[in-house]
């Protein structure tokens, strides 16, 4: 089962666990560290899963979300935000927005792989 | 002795004379000849009403009896004519500007039409002058008791009887005759005109007897003065307070009194009459005095003791032989009841019919008045009926008293009673807070003060006990009418005036000052207070509804149809119409009422006119009026604007204060939320890399060290964060204390190169010019410093040239010195140069350690140093300026 994510963050610290959490959990990890092109990217590449920073430099990851979910291929693409701002309001208006999960940093590894196994478990039944 | 026929036929033949007086006097008002009927002169004469049958014959008893304390009778009115002029004046303005009919009229007008005093005045009224009716009865009757030898006693109340029954019928021949009391028509000149020539007959006839004792009995002016001297008379004791209390009683009465009033202000034709009657009417009273003194002492010499002195008059030309003179006297006399009684009969009725009679009658019928009936013989009728109502009293009161006290004191107790109108009149004429509560409180107070302590104990005859006189009612003996509050030993009248006016005044003053005038009230307050100010435009009806038609009609019922009919002509005729139907616009309605009010009194007017309008209350417009008329309402309107001003100014301020405090909420919020950031990715990272090599089984040695490597980095990025937090809150509070040592600028620049660039792999080359920073300055030297080395710092980390290049330039000017640091890399772009000294300002996607505090940091120790730093526009690369003065002084 070869599984494809696409990473957008740009905290080069961050990208460099998740690639090595998720490369080992047999997952083939691509990153991004720009919200300007996010979209284009997510289109070139077409990944399984989007794990996506809100506070990104060029795009918010609001912005990013709001415009996949407009594109019906991507309408139902399993999308997992990070924020490192601990503010309610982001989480309601990710949810509007149409995240799969939202999680806050920091996290711990664990939560992150079953996060991920989560919604991909969901997609394979959707 | 003349026989009693001739006396009747004496008087009838008089009474004929006037009748053919007043019809000549009709005739030439008819046609437009009775100019000399409007003379000041007739207004004088016309005012000597106020010398009754009680002055004639009663001012040489009170010689006799009390010397010369009978002048402050006269001393009174004439204070008030000489000293008070102008307030008569008011009175008469006020008087043609609001078609007042009676004092009770006034009263009721001042006070917001208030139907209730004019009830309350007209009672007063009634209740004072019925003795004082009383007493011209008496005089009559005694004065023919003088010439008529039969039965006196059985003679007595007959002549009463006849005497009021005739001067009742006089008096409704003469007041009733047209109805609008005010109008100048003929019924008004005929009556004024009587009352002139009975001045002179009596004037004439006291001054024939006056002559004849001084010339006739005496032997001329020396002997006379002679025999005054030796007589009692001259060494009377003197009541100073009497004397005062009698003066100040006499004045109030002279302007108070229903018949004065009637002649002084209602009959009053033009004001400048009043500019002859100030020096005339005094000329007549001293006239009028001349002789009493005189026929005093010589009847007290020549008469057998135990005459009485009030007939002195008569029983010394009498004794002395003289029928024809005595008889000239006699006339006098009677001239002086029946022009008292005429006058007062048609004062008092008009206020009885007004403002009684009407307003019942009006309430009984209910729809108004404009409906039918006839208002104009309603109103006749009444008139006629209260006339001898009046009459009736006083021929029942005479009958009940037995003639038996002495003229002078009836006189002065109504006096007394008429003089507590005085408070609410002279209030009403100057105070404009003076309130309809205030002058009916006070009037009650005064009435009941004066009853008790006067009225009924003097002439109640049995109403009090003696036992309440002597002790007090229960035995309470403050409440002794003679002693009010244990004040004992004052002459009774001295008394009871001091305490029925005190208290008058003083609840008149306290409830006007607690109560409110409502807007009726406040209008004509204003309008009698500044009458000459706007006399010509009286208070309006506004915004009316009213059909002429209906008030043609209403008018007609109470004038005649051609008078109505007349006056419809010339409300047309002002508005530029002919015919006689004028529109009903504001001005013709207040035309109208003024027109009525003379008729019916101003409340009924008002209130008839009020029914046809459609509004019997005051409407907003009017309102309004009352608004733009008084001053204290325009004060206080003023005072709510200001306040209100204020209040929105507060409001705004609070508004503004909200705002900032909003605004500096929401900066708090979005700086908690950058500092939540900053923190957390850090630990992400941290948290992250140590979870890995927990629970990664065979890690790698080199992933091992990368990982320990990227913990140890991310947790210096925290304590980093943390520092410079802590730095920029100690700035930013003010706090900071500052450590200002003299040094050099060169050798501060040199250690933060040094510093800046330690550690650094591929170092900036920094390029200065020798010796330019070599100058001397005095700050703090490492908060400097670590400017410096923040600038050099990211200069290092942000230059993107391949051979990275930063020139620091130093030159003076003046006592500022100015540093620029410009690099050779791609520099800021120009729309993120505003924000690079906010707070977490980051331009780039390379955050290469910093949390973006950095120039905030140094922003705040420049400004603190008294300098700045600002982005250098006009370069390529990255340039920063620093301005610092040579000297910072705290």
């Amino acid at each position: 089962m070869n599984r494809h994510v696409l990473l957008v963050e740009d905290e080069p610290n961050i990208v460099e666990a998740i690639r090595f959490l998720l490369t080992r959990e047999g997952w083939t990890v691509d990153c991004h560290t720009d919200g300007t092109d996010a979209v284009e990217t997510v289109q070139a590449l077409r990944p399984d899963l989007l794990i996506l920073d809100l506070m990104l430099p060029g795009k918010s990851g609001l912005d990013i979300l709001r415009e996949l979910r407009g594109i019906s291929d991507f309408e139902h693409l399993p999308v997992l935000m990070l924020t490192a701002r601990g503010q309610s309001r982001d989480r309601d208006m990710a949810e509007r927005a149409g995240v799969s999960r939202f999680m806050t940093k920091p996290f711990s590894n664990i939560e992150v792989l079953t996060a991920v196994r989560d919604l991909v478990a969901l997609a394979g039944r959707a | 002795m003349a026989s009693f026929n001739t006396l009747v036929l004496v008087c009838l033949g008089y009474v004929m004379l006037l009748f053919i007086v007043a019809f000549v006097a009709d005739r030439l008002a008819a046609t437009g000849g009775d100019r000399w009927l409007r003379s000041p002169l007739i207004y004088t004469l016309s005012l000597s009403i106020y010398c009754t049958a009680w002055t004639f014959y009663g001012a040489v008893g009170y010689a006799a009896r009390s010397g010369l304390e009978f002048v402050t009778i006269y001393l009174g009115p004439t204070l008030v004519m000489i000293g008070w002029w102008w307030g008569v004046r008011k009175l008469i303005r006020i008087g043609r500007s609001q078609r007042i009919t009676s004092i009770a009229d006034l009263i009721s007008a001042r006070y917001g039409k208030s139907n209730l005093l004019a009830v309350g005045v007209t009672v007063l009224s009634v209740i004072a002058i019925t003795p004082y009716i009383a007493l011209q009865l008496q005089s009559i009757t005694l004065s023919f008791a003088v010439f008529s030898d039969g039965d006196e006693l059985t003679n007595r109340d007959t002549t009463a009887f006849w005497a009021a029954s005739g001067l009742a019928a006089f008096a409704i021949l003469f007041g009733t005759r047209n109805l609008d009391a005010n109008e100048r028509h003929q019924g008004v000149v005929t009556v004024v005109t009587a009352v002139a020539l009975e001045a002179v007959v009596k004037l004439v006839a006291l001054l024939a007897v006056g002559i004849f004792v001084v010339w006739g009995v005496a032997g001329g002016v020396p002997d006379m003065l002679e025999r005054i001297d030796a007589s009692d008379i001259g060494r009377w004791q003197t009541d100073r307070s009497r004397w005062a209390t009698i003066m100040f009683l006499a004045a109030a009465a002279f302007i108070c009194l229903p018949r004065m009033f009637q002649v002084m202000v209602v009959e009053n034709d033009d004001e400048r009459h009043l500019q002859t009657a100030g020096w005339a009417f005094p000329l007549y009273l001293a006239a009028m005095s001349l002789f009493v003194v005189p026929i005093a002492v010589i009847g007290l010499d020549t008469l057998p003791e135990g005459s009485n002195p009030d007939l002195f008059v008569l029983t010394v030309p009498l004794s002395e032989g003289r029928e024809g003179l005595a008889m000239f006297s006699f006339l006098g006399g009677f001239s002086s009841a029946t022009s008292m009684v005429i006058v007062a009969a048609m004062a008092l009725s008009t206020m009885v019919s007004n403002h009684i009679v009407m307003p019942i009658w009006l309430s009984l019928r209910g729809d108004g008045a404009s409906v039918s009936g006839d208002v104009r013989s309603i109103v006749i009728f009444s008139r006629r009926l209260a006339i001898a109502g009046i009459m009736a009293l006083g021929y029942t009161y005479f009958r009940a008293s037995g003639g038996g006290a002495a003229l002078a004191a009836i006189g002065l107790i109504a006096f007394a009673g008429i003089a507590q109108v005085l408070p609410a009149l002279v209030g009403g004429l100057y105070w404009r807070g003076a309130t309809r509560s205030g002058a009916a409180a006070g009037l009650l107070v005064g009435f009941l003060v004066w009853a008790y302590t006067l009225l009924l104990p003097e002439t109640g005859s049995g109403i009090l006990t003696a036992g309440v006189l002597e002790h007090g009612p229960l035995g309470l003996s403050w409440l002794r009418p003679h002693a009010l509050f244990g004040i004992e030993g004052l002459d009774p009248i001295v008394h009871s005036v001091a305490w029925s006016l005190f208290l008058n005044t003083a609840v008149f003053c306290i409830i006007s000052v607690s109560t409110f005038p409502g807007p009726l009230e406040r209008l004509q307050g204003a309008q009698f207070v500044n009458v000459f100010e706007h006399s010509a435009a009286p208070k309006e009806w506004a915004g009316s509804y009213a059909q002429t038609e209906d008030l043609m009609i209403m008018t007609q019922r109470i004038m005649e149809a051609e008078q109505a009919r007349a006056l419809f002509r010339q409300g047309a005729g002002q508005q530029g119409q002919s015919g006689e139907m004028p529109e009903p616009t504001p001005a013709f309605l207040e035309f109208l009422e003024r027109a009525l009010s003379g008729s019916v009194g101003a409340a009924t007017a008002h209130a008839m006119i009020g029914q046809i309008v459609g509004r019997s209350s005051v409407s907003v417009e009017d309102l309004l009026a009352v608004a733009d008329e008084s001053a204290e309402l325009m004060e206080y309107s003023s005072r709510l604007g200001a306040q209100s001003a204020e209040l929105s100014r507060t409001a705004r301020q609070l508004r503004e204060a909200n705002e900032m405090l909003t605004q500096i909420s929401e900066q708090k919020d979005a700086f908690l939320s950058q500092v939540s950031h900053e923190l957390r990715t850090p630990m992400t990272s941290i948290r992250a890399f140590s979870e890995l090599m927990r629970d990664t089984e065979a890690l790698s040695e080199a992933d091992q060290k990368r990982f320990a490597n990227i913990i140890h980095d991310e947790a210096r990025r925290l304590t980093r964060l943390l520092d410079d937090l802590l730095d920029l809150s100690v700035l930013e509070s003010g706090k900071v204390n500052l450590n200002l040592n003299a040094g050099n600028l060169s050798e501060v620049m040199d250690q933060a190169v040094v510093t800046a660039l330690t550690g650094s792999s591929n170092p900036i080359q920094v390029l200065r010019e020798p010796g330019s920073a070599d100058i001397g300055i005095h700050t703090d030297l490492d908060r400097l410093s670590q400017v410096f080395i923040n600038i050099i710092s990211n200069a290092q980390k942000y230059c993107d040239a391949e051979t990275p290049e930063l020139s620091i330039t130093t030159s003076r000017n003046g006592e500022q010195i100015v540093i620029d640091f410009v690099d050779n890399g791609s520099g800021i772009p120009p729309e993120a140069r505003a924000a690079v000294f906010e707070k977490f300002a980051r331009v780039s996607a390379d955050k290469a350690g910093g949390a973006g505090l950095g120039l905030a940091i140094c922003r705040e120790i420049l400004q603190r140093l008294g300098g700045d730093v600002s982005y250098l526009d006009g370069h390529e690369g990255g340039a920063f300026r620093v301005q610092l003065p040579l000297n910072t002084n705290l």
